[in-house]
Order: structure tokens, then sequence, then C-alpha cells
């Protein structure tokens, strides 16, 4: 008999499962239930990206691409960050086309920890980051942002996490799953902190495109000082609807994004070939697709705001990503027992904030990027179930 | 209040309640300037959009070319006016190119739109001709989509 506890890493043994795996089975058996759940574009794809990725089958581009992405693509890239959010990085040496924003995110943890290195992760935020940082036998150092503060890490929260083993700070934002902002302001908050320091930032900056109310994104790499040490995770799956395709980038400074190739080259080999095409396409002449989704997003969000706000749960307003993230403490529930009673009486699936680390707990988690419809309805079986329970 | 109208031609069963969360107004504005874009007539009507073909019903709509004489003063408004007053016209629209107006009109069989076209639109006497396209399958009509979108496999995925 084999014995496979012996076998398996210990620190793959050691992440839990994910306890909201048991929303998803029980959805399973309700048709009609309205999910709230994934953090996806309900859109599909344009189609003018579509059919770029069509056609480069139709001409035979099935064979793998440069190990970094095809220079195109990197140039498109480039010219993107530019374009939209004044960034600048060599496509030839700074950036790197990975499979999604995850594989950018596991890349940079893994070419930058050593054993028992720190890397501070604000919470509540996306579930990944922790057992990425453990995979990397680092050490995830949590810290919990607050309402409040509208979910922003505050320096005076940074400098109290800050040791001398620290080696890295995530930074995401827009925030997964509070639609907490970082401004300007904030960031150069943070940069005051991590001047002097040797303490990298990992930025997620996958919702980069989705911020509302006028506001539009300002990346830490913008701060003076900052771009020699960010390393800017982005991708495709958000702002074009290209969950499926698999496709995001790394940006950062070519001594890093030189070894971090070498790591990418030999565990993924290259992104695939079929999305980088249609990358190119979005990226040409895609801005038209995101401004028009993005609109979309915010009526939703204002709709959800309202709706939420009305039955009386204290709501902060998302500025950014897709997702809304009430207050259900005054229900006396717990965010998980919360979101189960209100799968199985009403049918609606929503994430029990204790899902995304610590500050979590007391909130849920609303993905908004479905149909107005589903969110009408969504909202009436939520007020019927605080009203009735 | 641009916004409105857009949303609203996107989907005309939006609540004023939604509306006006969406656009960030009143319930009441959001419902005074829909009554006053009905009054001067800028929302013409709402209406659903429906795949006949899926049903008992049998339709069959037509698009009709038509050359006209235009008439001195009046253009092509009168003539236009005298079409689609039939109640079986769907749509009329004034045309660029080789024929002056197309026709949309939707009957319950073949000879019905035949009739329509020989005994109603060929008598008008500003028509000089028209040519009359039975359209045999619809795909798209306003935005809509007629064939339902293919369900992908949905599994455990925790984004």
């Amino acid at each position: 008999m084999m014995d496979y506890n012996r076998i398996l890493n210990q620190r793959i043994s050691a992440v839990p499962p994910s306890g909201i795996r048991k929303f998803f089975d029980l959805m399973e058996d309700m048709p009609d239930a309205i999910s709230l759940g994934i953090g996806e574009p309900d859109f599909l794809t344009p189609w003018h990206i579509r059919d770029a990725g069509i056609y480069s089958l139709e001409k035979g581009k099935t064979r793998y691409s440069p190990n970094a992405g095809f220079s195109e693509l990197r140039r498109q890239i480039a010219a993107y960050l530019k374009r939209r959010f004044d960034l600048t990085y060599d496509p030839m040496h700074e950036l790197l086309v990975t499979v999604g924003g995850s594989e950018g995110l596991d890349l940079a943890l893994r070419c930058i920890l050593e054993p028992g290195d720190e890397v501070i992760v604000p919470t509540p935020s996306f579930v990944c980051y922790g057992p990425l940082v453990s995979m990397s036998m680092g050490v995830p150092v949590y810290v919990e942002t607050r309402a409040e503060d509208e979910f922003r890490l505050t320096p005076e929260l940074l400098r109290a996490a800050i040791t001398p083993k620290t080696k890295v700070l995530v930074l995401p934002y827009p925030c997964n799953p509070t639609g907490g902002v970082m401004e300007r302001a904030d960031l150069e908050a943070i940069a005051g902190v991590l001047e002097g320091t040797d303490i990298m930032v990992i930025s997620d900056e996958i919702y980069a495109e989705l911020t509302y109310g006028g506001l539009h994104h300002v990346s830490i790499a913008n701060i003076p000082g900052m771009r020699e040490r960010t390393l800017l995770v982005n991708g495709f799956s958000k702002c074009y609807s290209m969950t499926g395709w698999r496709l995001g980038y790394l940006c950062g400074p070519h001594e890093l994004i030189g070894s971090i190739l070498k790591l990418h080259q030999y565990g993924i080999m290259s992104a695939p070939t079929t999305s980088q095409y249609a990358a190119i396409e979005a990226l040409e002449h895609g801005d038209e697709d995101i401004e028009a989704m993005k609109a979309e997003y915010d009526g939703r969000r204002r709709f959800l705001l309202q709706g939420f706000r009305d039955m009386g749960l204290e709501c902060f307003e998302p500025r950014g990503a897709f997702y809304m993230f009430p207050c259900i403490r005054s229900t006396g529930l717990d965010s998980d027992a919360f979101c189960e009673k209100l799968l199985l009486s009403e049918q609606v699936a929503a994430i029990p904030g204790s899902a995304f680390g610590p500050g979590g707990e007391g909130f849920i988690r609303c993905c908004y990027a479905t149909s107005m419809r589903e969110l009408a309805e969504a909202l009436e079986r939520i007020e019927h179930f605080i009203k009735h329970r | 209040m641009e916004n409105l109208l857009r949303l609203l031609e996107g989907d005309c069963t939006l609540s004023r309640k939604q509306l006006a969360a969406m656009v960030g107004t009143s319930e009441e504005r959001v419902d005074e300037i829909i009554r006053a874009y009905e009054k001067d007539n800028i929302i013409l009507g709402y209406k659903a959009v429906i795949d006949w073909d899926a049903t008992d019903r049998q339709d069959v709509t037509a698009l009709i070319e038509v050359k006209v004489e235009p008439q001195r003063g009046d253009g092509f408004d009168r003539v236009a006016e005298r079409i689609y007053q039939y109640e079986e016209v769907e749509s009329c629209y004034l045309m660029s190119g080789d024929f002056d107006m197309t026709v949309i009109i939707s009957g319950r069989s073949l000879r019905e739109v035949a009739n329509f076209v020989s005994q109603k639109l060929s008598t008008i006497d500003e028509v000089k001709s028209t040519a009359t396209h039975f359209i045999l399958k619809k795909y798209k009509e306003s935005h809509l989509i007629f064939k339902k979108q293919e369900k992908q496999e949905e599994g455990f995925v925790f984004v």
C-alpha cells in the first residue's frame, strides 16, 4: 500500500480544500438558482476577437509561440499599457506573456521567494495569494483592511506588518472581493513606507480597466521610485471577457523578467498561440468593447448598491472590479451560514466573506457580472430571505 | 438623459427603480423624463422580439423593394404615408440607391403577402415597380440572436 501522505509535498497537504466548494455542489441540483458566486464576466468575448482566433487557426498558426510570447503581442501590450495607464515597458525585455494573470503571480512569487521569506497580503482578497506563497516556501502575512478605510491598505497597517524577513508586498487593487481601489495618494503613502527597503511589490492589476465614477486606475509602478521594485500582473480575462482563453502578462525590470522567463519556459513553454492572436486583435481594436462592458457593469453596480442599502444592509460603495461586498452582521448570522441558508431557502449563491481571509467575516461577495434581470430577481430573493428568516 | 434611452432600447422591461439607480437619479425624475419622451414621440413604443417560427403560428415575412415616382412638393413623404398606413406594413424606409423604398410586411401566408403587393401596393399611382423578397430564415433581429447560445459545462471554479 502506498502511503500518499508521505509522498505528497507537506506544503500542498497543508493547503486546506476550498470551503466554498459545497455551495457549488449544492447548486448542481438547483436549476433555478441565481449565481452571484463566480467572478467571471457574463459577456462573451467580443466577436471580432473570437474571429481573430479562428482566423489564426484557419491560417494554420498552431505552433508554439516564442517562450515570452509573440513579439507583436508584446509590442501591443506595451503600447496598451502606455495608452491606457501611462506605463512604459520595453516589450522585448520587460514583458512576458503568461497563462492568465494567475501564472504571472505564481512565477513572480516563485522567482523571488526563499524559504521563510514573508509576503504581506492585504485581505480580504482573492484566495490564491497565500497558497501560492506557501508553495514557494514563503510565509504569508495577512494584513486585515477595514471597511471604514474602504478596504485600502493604509501606510500604518503596512508599516506594522513589515519585519526584517519581509520580501514582497502583494497589492491586489482594484480588489476582488471588496471592490476597493487605491488612488494615487494612497499609493504614494505606500511608496513612502517602501522607500529605502528591499521590499518588492507584486501588483495584481487584473481589474485595472474596471473602475467607476470617473475614477482612473493608477498603478503603483506610476509612482516615482516604485517601478524598479514592482512586478505588474495583468491579463485579458476580465477586461475583454476572455477568461477561458487563459492569457495574461507580467511586466517588470528586465533583470527579473529575464530570470522569470526561465521558469516560464521550463514549466509552461509558451502561452496558447490561438489566444495570443486573439489578444493582438483585442489590444488593437478592443478599447470600445472595454468601455461598453464597463458602462454596463456600472449600471448594475449602482442598482445593486441601491438595492442592498434599501434593504438595510450596510454596503461600502465599490469603485472597482465587479463585486459588491455588503455587510451582513445585522442579520446575526456569520457569512458562511448566511450564504448556505440563502442558497438553500432562496436559491441565490453568494460567497461568504470568510473565504477571502482575515477581515472578510461579516460580509458576502456578490458578483454583478450577471444580467440585470437576474440581479433584480436576486435582490428580491435576498430581501425576502432577510425579512422572513 | 440619452443614457436612459440607451438603457430602454436595450431592455424596456427595466423598472423605474432599476433605471433610477443605474443613471443615478430618482424614480420620480426617471418617470418624468420617460413620460416626456413618450409625449414627444421620441419613445414610440415598447415591444417584445418573438421567434414565431418556434411557435405554432406560421408567419411569412417579405422585404419589398419599391420604386416610386416622387411627387412635386411632397417628395416621397406622401406616397410613403399611403404605404405605411396599411396595417400589414411592419417597417417602411426611404432608401438611397437603386430603388426608393423598402417595405417589410408580415402575413399569415404567401398568398396574403402576394395579395398585398398586387392589390394594394402596386395599385398606388406613384408606385412604378416592386420586387418582393421572402425572408427564409431569421437569424438576428434588434441585436437579438434567434438561436439559443449553447451552454458551456459549468463546474467548480473559484475566481
